[in-house]
């Protein structure tokens, strides 16, 4: 692992961190992003390459841009009054906010899972058909497949297999958000975004879905905002530590937790403020 | 797909664009027929002549008896369902207990269903024969009687706005003014009344706006003999009466007569239009207070 | 002290005046439909429910009378309803906050403030004249779909609005577009909450009159219409003119039709307020 330059201006540059310097193709990559709502500016000049078939999480404090950041990459911010964005997010090396890009293909290959699990009213099955069925997916035996394959690599399966057509509020919060998961895998995506999954959550619900979040980066890249950083020490392969709109510092998990760069990054991991 | 979502948004602002359409339907309408009649009959005659006999042969087209007969008719009808309404909403909301509440309420909002119709078979079948007891040179036509009607026809509605104003005031209020000893009475006339004021403001006014505009209860009880008169012992005739009484007729079309009934019409339209635009406004300037 | 005691005082007698004016009201009801039961059950027949309205009060019915009502009703419901709910969902879920937007929603409140009668004269001389439609069923109802248009659109706005956020935000992360959201969560969700207010607004256009009477529903027809384009009645049309006879049978027979009015009336109430309560269990999110 190169040392990382001692420069503060660093994180301002264009190179990319040197994480992965054998892997030169990023999936998904954010290049001077500026974002502002109305006036304020959201997000000030943030650059990263998100490594794939990785776990990256986003920390900071309340209100330091990461929501808005994960958002980005699935242009979940579109429907915010106000909102603008400066410079590039790169997926496959496309920027996705070209006019020529449809959202709703984007979001086929960009997956969210949210704070509070949001099920829909509808059976267990109908969630994670749906995203099939908007599709125009018809055919009932490949949704069928897909569905109980999405219900198995999201760890829910054995515990709903007997019904599928229970109302899917009728589930835990844990189970309801692995079927969040799973309704998420179902279109099977190429990246996953995370906004705080388990802070809804109880202690052994988290557990289990961070074991399922370890899994599933074998196949998926993952993003994941969180404001517990013990959760991000425990399964993230690399974070981003953000404040006040700013990227602190990016890099190693291990190494961001036991020994920062910056100063501000030290202050907040041990507790300082935050 | 992009193109079949554009055709959804077009067609369902459509629908939505048609309800401007209706008011400038209505707005043009009132105004062409009303214009046409101000040709023929002076506007001064129509604000100051005494008598309205546009079907008679003596013809006068004074507004003023339709007016009286429909203020009379209103006046009564508001003296009778604020008070009521306000003490029930004031007494559902302050007083009762919950499941009473709970009885209570959809009771009350049977008598906001009830067809006018039916309103006005009971005005003349069985109020008039029931006030003659007490008054006996009551006519069989008259204003009381279809006054009393309305009134007990828009208790609810009053009762419902205002009860509506008194929930949103914050229970805090209501817990601070207990907690300074007041009995339930002081809390309610002195905190949440005032602090409900202009949600109640609206629901009188909504009020007076409805009875301005009922028609059926009048047509059937309250006579159609225009006179500028404030006794409500004698028949009358309100506005929405005439309109009703000459459209059972066969008035042609660009008579004088037929012009008549949008002469009415567009008297009857201003004062609702004003009353309902102060109300929205009363509603969205006082609104903010507690949000 | 003693102004203790007055206070208390004046508190007890108010609690008697409220409780007396909500007593009273609902004895007032009490009277009016026993009354109205009692002069007009033994008129009901199905004799009643076929015949004809005649000059002799004792051959009179209301077969007209409900026959037209009942197109009325079904017209209305096909007019009103998809423009209503179209109107609703665009001004809920397509709307910005802009001038406009609030120009419709000040428009819409002053449409509902506006008396049934005006109504009548609009449809009066834009259906029946200008769109020669006639004194026809056709151009009564959908006078009668403008008079519960912004009814309708009031309350799905409410309905819709019931939906959580969190259901739209997870149908737009899955890929799908505003028209997919809404024809497959939002209106789903909403759906029991949005009959309920048309079920209302339809059972307010079945007891209306003046805007008919405007329109030119006649009071008396002696045969049931076969299309929207005929001549007609309604059932409050045929109990007004039964109620303006002076003759003590005609009053038997309005009675006895408004009993079949208010049934109606009180099973599409009864109806939406199963429904609304219904919904209002499912919506526990």
């Amino acid at each position: 692992m190169q040392a990382e330059a001692k420069n503060p201006k660093a994180t301002r540059d264009k190179t990319e961190p040197k994480l992965n310097p054998d892997n030169k193709d990023f999936k998904l990559q954010a290049k001077n992003v500026d974002v502002f709502y109305g006036d304020f500016q959201a997000i000030d000049n943030i650059s990263l390459d998100v490594v794939d078939n990785s776990i990256t999480a986003f920390i900071g404090p309340s209100g330091c841009g990461k929501s808005t950041f994960l958002r980005l990459f699935n242009r979940m911010n579109d429907y915010i009054d106000g909102f603008r964005m400066n410079g590039e997010i790169l997926l496959n090396k496309k920027n996705i906010y070209d006019e020529s890009i449809k959202v709703e293909e984007l979001r086929k290959k960009v997956g969210m899972v949210f704070q509070k699990p949001n099920p829909f009213p509808k059976s267990i099955f109908d969630n994670v058909a749906y995203g099939l069925r908007i599709q125009g997916i018809k055919d009932k035996d490949f949704i069928e497949e897909r569905v109980i394959k999405s219900l198995k690599n999201a760890t829910l399966y054995s515990e709903v297999k007997d019904d599928l057509n229970k109302q899917a509020l009728s589930l835990s919060g844990g189970q309801q958000q692995r079927l969040c998961i799973a309704r998420a895998l179902a279109v099977k995506p190429s990246v996953i975004l995370m906004d705080e999954p388990t802070s809804a959550l109880d202690p052994i619900s988290t557990a289990k879905i961070e074991e399922l979040i370890h899994e599933l980066k074998k196949k998926y890249t993952i993003v994941i905002v969180t404001h517990n950083m013990q959760q991000a020490g425990r399964i993230s392969d690399n974070t981003a530590f953000l404040y006040m709109g700013r990227l602190i510092e990016y890099g190693d998990t291990q190494k961001i937790f036991t020994n920062p760069e910056k100063d501000r990054t030290q202050n907040y991991i041990t507790g300082r403020f935050g | 797909m992009k193109l079949k979502e554009k055709i959804i948004e077009k067609l369902l602002a459509a629908c939505a664009l048609l309800t401007i359409l209706t008011t400038i339907g209505i707005i043009l309408i009132l105004l062409v027929e009303a214009i046409g009649f101000f040709q023929e009959v002076s506007i001064v005659d129509f604000l100051t002549d005494t008598q309205w006999t546009p079907l008679f042969s003596q013809k006068s087209y004074g507004i003023l008896p339709l007016l009286s007969g429909t203020f009379l008719t209103t006046f009564i009808a508001i003296a009778v369902a604020l008070p009521v309404g306000l003490t029930i909403a004031i007494y559902l909301n302050e007083y009762a207990p919950k499941r009473f509440k709970m009885v209570l309420k959809p009771l009350l909002e049977v008598l906001a269903v009830v067809p006018t119709v039916v309103y006005g078979f009971f005005a003349l079948m069985i109020v008039t024969p029931f006030l003659k007891n007490f008054i006996p040179e009551l006519s069989g036509f008259n204003a009381l009687s279809p006054g009393i009607v309305m009134g007990i026809m828009i208790i609810p509605f009053v009762s419902s706005l205002s009860e509506d104003a008194l929930s949103s005031v914050p229970n805090s209020l209501r817990q601070a003014s207990f907690g300074m000893g007041s009995t339930k009475f002081q809390t309610a006339f002195r905190v949440m009344v005032p602090a409900a004021s202009s949600g109640i403001i609206v629901s009188a006014i909504l009020a007076i706006s409805r009875a301005i505009g009922e028609t059926m209860i009048v047509a059937i009880a309250a006579g159609h003999q225009p006179r500028l008169t404030l006794d409500p012992t004698i028949p009358i005739e309100t506005i929405t009466a005439y309109i009703v009484q000459v459209s059972m007729g066969d008035v042609p079309y660009g008579t004088l007569a037929y012009k008549t009934i949008f002469a009415a019409g567009i008297t009857l339209f201003v004062f609702t239009f004003i009353l309902n635009n102060i109300s929205y406004w009363i509603r969205t300037k006082y609104q903010e207070k507690y949000e | 002290m003693s102004n203790n005691r007055s206070s208390r005082y004046k508190d007890k007698i108010f609690q008697g005046m409220g409780i007396t004016a909500t007593f009273s009201c609902i004895l007032i009801l009490a009277i009016f439909l026993g009354f109205i039961i009692y002069q007009g059950i033994e008129r009901l027949s199905w004799d009643f429910m076929v015949s004809l309205p005649s000059r002799f009060a004792d051959q009179s019915g209301i077969y007209t009378a409900w026959i037209g009502t009942l197109w009325v009703l079904v017209l209305t419901t096909v007019i009103s309803f998809p423009i209503g709910v179209g109107a609703g969902i665009y001004l809920e879920e397509y709307g910005k906050k802009n001038k406009l937007s609030t120009f419709l929603e000040i428009n819409i409140a002053n449409l509902a403030g506006v008396p049934s009668i005006i109504y009548g004269l609009l449809g009066l001389e834009v259906f029946v004249r200008l769109a020669k439609m006639g004194n026809s069923i056709l151009a009564g109802s959908l006078t009668l779909s403008l008079l519960i248009l912004p009814i309708i659109i009031v309350s799905t706005r409410e309905a819709l609005r019931a939906v959580p956020k969190t259901i739209k935000d997870a149908s737009f992360a899955m890929g799908a577009s505003k028209w997919q959201t809404i024809w497959k969560q939002v209106l789903p969700a909403s759906f029991g909450g949005i009959l309920t207010g048309v079920i209302l607004a339809i059972s307010r256009a079945v007891g209306e009159t003046a805007p008919l009477i405007v329109v030119g529903a006649l009071a008396y027809v002696p045969f049931a219409p076969t299309g929207p384009f005929d001549e007609f009645t309604v059932l409050p049309i045929q109990i007004f003119n039964w109620v303006s006879r002076p003759q003590h049978e005609f009053v038997i027979n309005a009675a006895a039709a408004i009993i079949v009015l208010l049934s109606i009336t009180f099973v599409m109430n009864g109806i939406a307020v199963y429904l609304r309560n219904r919904w209002q269990k499912k919506v526990s999110w």
